[in-house]
């Protein structure tokens, strides 16, 4: 128990996981906007912009998050001169979560197409019947459904987005969790098994509510049919 | 693609000549604004703000010719896919364990199995490596980032197989299991002999699905200096200072080889339709939630919203029998709460289950099939009472 405070005290450990809730939080604000978008663009009538956004999607399925950090920092950062901010460590964040929010706007567009096929047909003929244009039956009749329909894989994609906020470690953002339990494991060598468990039960303390109150949500919004 | 073509008719008519119009109108915008956004790529790439010219070939020949290759990308590639082969029979492995562990009778095997699983399922993958790597280095065995690579997707990955088994049991038609205790089997015996089996095919195309993330996660084993693809092509690029091209000649050797995969777990489904009586159909999203509110397969209901006669009202059977969360035993009850009374069987109509699933019969027999089911099927008032 002494071992347990006398870590908690020398390292900021609820920071670090701070800096983690952050970097979901916006990254999943800016993969949810970017993801409507493509989603609009996966059911629009207009095939140049539906082929982007399958190649949008199909692009970041395929490809490792770990390889886009790096890249965000290698490659964006280093040779294309990419920067947000001139201090360094508000720098490395951003584009963690420029990276972040890239990747998971796929798995996003993904998640809200799987609802929008829970829409019967009927809506979306009934919509066209009463003389709906595309943009008008889609926000007001299909979307809201699809969304309702949707909160069960998009929490799965928002809760897999909290554990990949760990990679961040690879765009170089030193005080989130995996950088610090590295560092903690370096200097405390004995303790490894108790620093794991700390940070293993602070993820698991973090994502139990996100999956109850996703169960709860997709239950209560869920349309009967 | 076929589902393409019927998820954009959902939503809007065959247009007429003003719509066409105006269609190939936003179609050349589109176009537009995509060539542009390329054009604005290239240019950066071409004169960054205070660095080198990103396209000039000679930053572009030391990261695609024969040495390149030879001596970082397939040496690399080889290790990525060394460690997802060692990881994904490992996680077969766990995954039948500890799927079969939570679906035993045993309520000690049951609560154990469990809390592994969802525990392996909630910590960060990246976490286990960095664990395992330093634990294997300071117990001095040899190679310790590729046991940690492995050992880290293992546990990740088994968990979600787990789950796979778990959905499969779970999906399967409460009849299977019914019939094999009608012939004498134990619980224990059923579920092994005959559930498991038919989950196993079920989830096999969802599990080339998790053979993708696999191949995706090895790349995590950069951080913690396993000489994958990705490190690789990391140490190359800072030989030659051109560490941006070499990333991209990586990106799409990662994407050709995910990709490929991926096109195999669409293929495989209807093969192994032919083998269960559950669902084969890969998840759009694979499950990775803990506590995750069962996984709906969300394809599979709309296609059975698609095949309906009237168009819609498809499911009649709760969420709560289909997906990793699903459960077996209550089946009962639920379906008395949705409206069916086993002690009135005359006056209900009885629900039917996973109409999705259609066996394969030679076509001289397909009509009169049919005309059964529509007489059974009843009409509208089934569909009121069916809720």
């Amino acid at each position: 128990m002494s071992e347990f405070l006398q870590l908690m005290g020398e390292y900021d450990v609820l920071g670090a996981f701070l800096v983690n809730i952050e970097l979901t939080a916006w990254s999943a604000l800016f993969s949810l906007l970017l993801g409507v978008l493509l989603l609009m663009m996966r059911i629009s009538p207009v095939s140049s912009l539906r082929g982007l956004s399958r190649v949008y999607v199909e692009f970041f399925k395929n490809m490792p998050l770990t390889i886009i950090m790096v890249f965000m920092v290698l490659g964006a950062f280093a040779q294309l001169k990419l920067t947000f901010s001139d201090t360094f460590a508000k720098n490395f964040f951003w584009l963690a979560v420029t990276g972040l929010s890239l990747y998971t706007a796929a798995f996003v567009c993904e998640s809200l197409r799987s609802g929008i096929n829970t829409v019967p047909l009927g809506q979306a003929e009934a919509s066209r019947a009463l003389g709906l244009s595309f943009m008008q039956s889609a926000s007001q009749i299909i979307l809201p459904q699809a969304f309702r329909g949707s909160v069960a894989p998009l929490g799965n994609t928002f809760i897999a987005l909290l554990k990949n906020s760990t990679v961040a470690a690879a765009a170089s953002v030193a005080t989130e969790t995996s950088s610090l339990m590295s560092t903690m494991i370096e200097y405390h060598a004995n303790s490894i098994l108790l620093i794991f468990a700390i940070f293993a039960f602070g993820y698991v303390i973090l994502i139990i509510p996100i999956g109850i109150l996703t169960t709860m949500l997709s239950n209560k919004l869920a349309v009967r049919r | 693609m076929n589902s393409d073509t019927q998820q954009t008719s959902l939503l809007f008519d065959a247009p007429g000549p003003k719509g066409r119009r105006k269609i190939f109108f936003i179609n050349i915008v589109g176009a537009l604004v995509i060539a542009g956004l390329i054009v604005m790529m290239l240019m950066r790439l071409h004169n960054p703000p205070g660095g080198d010219n990103q396209l000039d070939w000679e930053l572009w020949r030391p990261a695609l010719d024969g040495e390149a290759w030879t001596d970082f990308y397939l040496p690399g590639l080889w290790m990525t896919i060394k460690a997802s082969i060692v990881a994904v029979v490992g996680s077969v492995v766990f995954g039948l364990v500890f799927g079969i562990g939570r679906l035993l009778p045993n309520v000690f095997l049951k609560a154990v199995s469990g809390v592994i699983v969802e525990f392996c399922r909630a910590v960060p993958v990246l976490m286990m490596m960095i664990f395992f790597w330093r634990f294997f280095a300071f117990a001095g065995i040899e190679s310790a980032s590729y046991w940690a690579v492995v050992l880290g997707l293992i546990l990740y990955n088994g968990s979600v197989v787990a789950e796979l088994v778990r959905s499969g049991v779970g999906n399967l038609p409460g009849g299977q299991r019914e019939a094999s205790v009608a012939l004498g089997l134990t619980q224990t015996q059923s579920l092994m002999t005959i559930e498991v089996p038919q989950a196993i095919y079920a989830m096999l195309p969802a599990a080339v699905t998790q053979l993708v993330v696999v191949l995706k996660d090895t790349a995590l084993g950069s951080i913690i200096m396993y000489t994958d693809l990705l490190q690789e092509s990391r140490r190359l690029g800072s030989m030659y200072f051109n560490i941006l091209q070499t990333l991209v000649v990586a990106a799409v050797v990662y994407f050709v080889v995910c990709w490929l995969l991926s096109r195999l777990a669409e293929w495989l489904p209807e093969r192994m339709q032919k083998r269960t009586a559950a669902f084969a159909e890969p998840d759009p999203v694979a499950p990775i939630a803990i506590l995750d509110p069962s996984n709906v397969n969300q394809m599979a209901v709309a296609k059975e919203v698609g095949e309906k006669r009237y168009g819609g009202a498809a499911r009649r059977y709760h969420v709560r029998h289909r997906g990793s969360n699903a459960t077996i035993r209550g089946w009962r009850l639920d379906r008395y709460r949705q409206g069916y009374d086993v002690s009135q069987p005359d006056s209900q109509v009885e629900p039917q289950q996973f109409e999705i699933i259609r066996f394969e019969l030679p076509d001289f027999i397909k009509p009169k099939v049919d005309a059964n089911r529509n007489r059974d099927d009843g009409g509208d008032g089934e569909d009121v009472k069916g809720r």
